[in-house]
């Protein structure tokens, strides 16, 4: 490898594997899998109803909402709604639940190397 | 009809202006190309710009990669022609960042290095993963870059007013267009050889800048003149288009219903729900913007810049759909299939009856136009410097430095080995685009985005989250997606047998759909999974360091 930053070295495979089977990584495993898995499948799904709904549901999609506003366009519009409210929510929940618990791991990982 | 009238008498001026626009947005780029240059040191800073973007700058540099010649005026001038059908694209283009925020962005930036195969081959033999992410890269990034130089070709033709018979500078439309790609090669070459991801980063943050205001500008003229009431817009929009409420309709464009056709029918409602999959899986896995999650020094950082980029594109998207409404109702369908007939002089035509409207006649039209034409063109710039930067670190870092020489080089000649890459791709997509500048390409970029589903895509989910995957898996998943999308897409009618298709007087088709997603996407997955299990091979000590490091940043470049 033509590699310019040394860190990975320094740390043994063994290492690794003890941090891997830690309760503590585990638990930081299972909080962002328990928030990305569901949440993935949640705006998939939610996704997938509105181009099903665009395919074969015209009927509905075309009904009036107010003036020239139809409900097409709102469930489009609630497309972008729902994608800016999963992003911020992820960040908070990113900031709160797993950078924390990332930062100990890896400060004791690289700390645990100088010793 | 006046903006048409006027139109003639402002060529020339709008010509003039497009023009000192353009050379000084390349006299820019390319001072900022030469600074870049000189802060290029070390193969961090040409393949990730030393990682000294911050968040916000690489949000917007990833607007600047991704809103494509297809999304800025393609969009505007699908929703221009067919309504409503355009805004299902801007969707799928948005909500795909989500996988990328969710599933990649931070992973990625936490494990890699340089280049999508760092994460693939880190606990995989080297050689064939390697291999198969540089064969898929670089796939993908032809299929773009042609699709956005032959555009490049035909909207300079446009934008500049040579239509048939007239000439520019002694040249006629079709040297013209010769001349315009290659004068894009050439750039894209000069930005990534000599600017590296530095350049290539302050040029895409620069477009953005420039795409971003220009669109807002023409989004407020828009709405200002339906005095901010977005019902009349649309109202408007639809009795322009001659087909009244069907216009704010989803089914014009895609999903046609065929009367007395219901096998069509059916076939072109699996083609929406195709390409609605491909959209929104196929941007976590394109290459040229996976690299640019490297060039932040955190994987936090590569988080904000997710989100950066989400607010920024999003609000694009939002922005496309007022240009696209607002041409259809003050240029009208008519007069834009006259200037071209798939709808991409939409947004420049816009622009013209808007500044014709609130700048005062036709000089103001003409500034609009020159200006709109301009940012159009650093579009197209920035988009294909990404991908040219793209291919040319695949080939550099995976192919050379460690098929070729097992990982036996120095960074100065892998550096060296990029540029030569780039100068490489550069001269192919030159040739490629000139081949197809005749041909209907619009379905490539449609085409990247299947690819990128099909192959890359399992390939990264699978080795950032399934602890069994193997290099049997990986290499299975990315040639065998690559493959089903690239096949299916050649037999379909976008390729032959249909009136629109490439190859319009020879018919091969048997694969119905234009959009192969829907088959090649699981079938990519299954390959990944049938590939794992055929192969023993395990490294479940790899596995723990990948897992590890991914997830904590420890170790991280």
């Amino acid at each position: 490898m033509t590699t310019d930053a040394p860190a990975p070295a320094s740390t043994s495979p063994e290492r690794y594997v003890e941090v891997q089977r830690s309760d503590e990584f585990a638990g930081l495993r299972k909080a962002l899998r328990g928030f990305v898995f569901p949440m993935t499948a949640a705006f998939f799904l939610w996704y997938a109803l509105y181009v099903i709904l665009s395919a074969y549901a015209r009927g509905f999609m075309d009904t009036k909402v107010v003036g020239h506003i139809n409900v097409a366009l709102v469930f489009g519009l609630l497309q972008f709604v729902s994608t800016f409210l999963i992003a911020w929510y992820y960040s908070r929940f990113a900031g709160a639940k797993i950078d924390p618990t990332a930062d100990k791991i890896r400060g004791e990982l690289e700390n645990g190397d100088k010793e | 009809m006046s903006a048409i009238l006027a139109a003639e008498a402002g060529d020339t001026t709008a010509r003039n202006i497009t023009i000192v626009l353009f050379l000084v947005f390349v006299a820019v780029t390319l001072a900022i190309t030469v600074w870049a240059s000189r802060q290029t040191k070390t193969a961090t800073d040409f393949y990730a710009g030393g990682r000294a973007f911050s968040g916000f700058q690489n949000g917007m540099a990833i607007g600047g990669d991704y809103m494509s010649a297809a999304s800025f005026l393609g969009i505007a001038g699908l929703i221009a022609l067919y309504g409503y059908d355009g805004f299902l694209y801007s969707i799928g283009f948005l909500v795909a960042w989500l996988v990328a925020l969710l599933l990649v962005a931070e992973l990625l930036r936490n494990s890699g290095k340089y280049t999508m195969a760092d994460v693939l081959a880190f606990r995989m033999r080297q050689r064939p993963v390697r291999t198969a992410a540089s064969v898929s890269t670089v796939t993908v990034s032809i299929f773009y870059l042609i699709a956005q130089m032959v555009g490049a070709g035909a909207l300079v033709a446009l934008l500049l007013g040579i239509r048939p018979g007239t000439t520019f500078l002694g040249m006629d439309a079709d040297a013209a267009k010769i001349a315009t790609i290659i004068l894009v090669g050439a750039l894209m070459i000069v930005y990534v050889t000599v600017g590296g991801m530095k350049g290539t980063t302050y040029v895409q943050i620069v477009k953005a800048f420039l795409l971003m205001s220009g669109a807002a500008i023409m989004t407020v003229l828009v709405l200002a003149k339906f005095n901010f009431n977005l019902s009349s817009l649309l109202g408007a929009a639809a009795d322009q288009s001659g087909k009244g409420e069907a216009f704010l309709e989803p089914g014009l464009r895609y999903g046609v219903e065929v009367a007395g056709n219901a096998k069509q029918t059916f076939y072109n409602k699996m083609d929406l729900l195709s390409l609605g999959i491909a959209l929104v899986l196929g941007t976590a896995g394109l290459p040229h913007i996976l690299i640019r999650f490297y060039t932040v020094p955190t994987a936090r950082a590569a988080r904000k810049s997710v989100l950066w980029a989400i607010g920024i594109i999003g609000t694009f998207y939002l922005f496309t759909l007022a240009l696209g409404f607002g041409a259809a109702a003050l240029v009208g369908g008519e007069a834009i299939r006259a200037q071209d007939a798939a709808g991409n002089t939409a947004a420049p035509q816009l622009a013209e009856a808007l500044g014709i409207d609130f700048l005062g006649g036709d000089t103001g039209g003409a500034v609009m136009l020159a200006v709109i034409a301009a940012v159009a063109f650093a579009t197209i710039l920035a988009v294909v410097a990404g991908l040219t930067l793209a291919s040319s670190s695949s080939i550099a870092h995976d192919f050379y430095a460690n098929v070729i020489k097992k990982g036996q080089t120095s960074e100065g000649q892998e550096v060296k080995v990029a540029r030569i890459a780039a100068f490489a791709i550069g001269a192919v997509s030159i040739v490629l685009a000139l081949f197809a500048q005749k041909l209907n390409v619009a379905f490539l970029v449609a085409l990247a985005f299947a690819v990128a589903a099909s192959g890359n895509l399992p390939a990264i989910l699978y080795s950032l989250f399934w602890k069994r995957f193997n290099t049997s898996g990986a290499v299975w998943a990315i040639y065998g997606g690559l493959l089903a999308a690239v096949v299916l897409v050649f037999f379909s009618p976008v390729v032959s047998g249909a009136p629109t298709s490439m190859f319009k007087n020879s018919d091969w088709q048997w694969f119905p759909l234009s959009n192969p997603g829907i088959i090649s996407i699981p079938f990519g997955f299954l390959c990944g999974w049938i590939g794992t299990l055929l192969s023993k091979e395990s490294d479940e000590q790899k596995y723990a360091e990948l897992e590890v490091r991914s997830l904590t940043g420890a170790g991280a470049h």
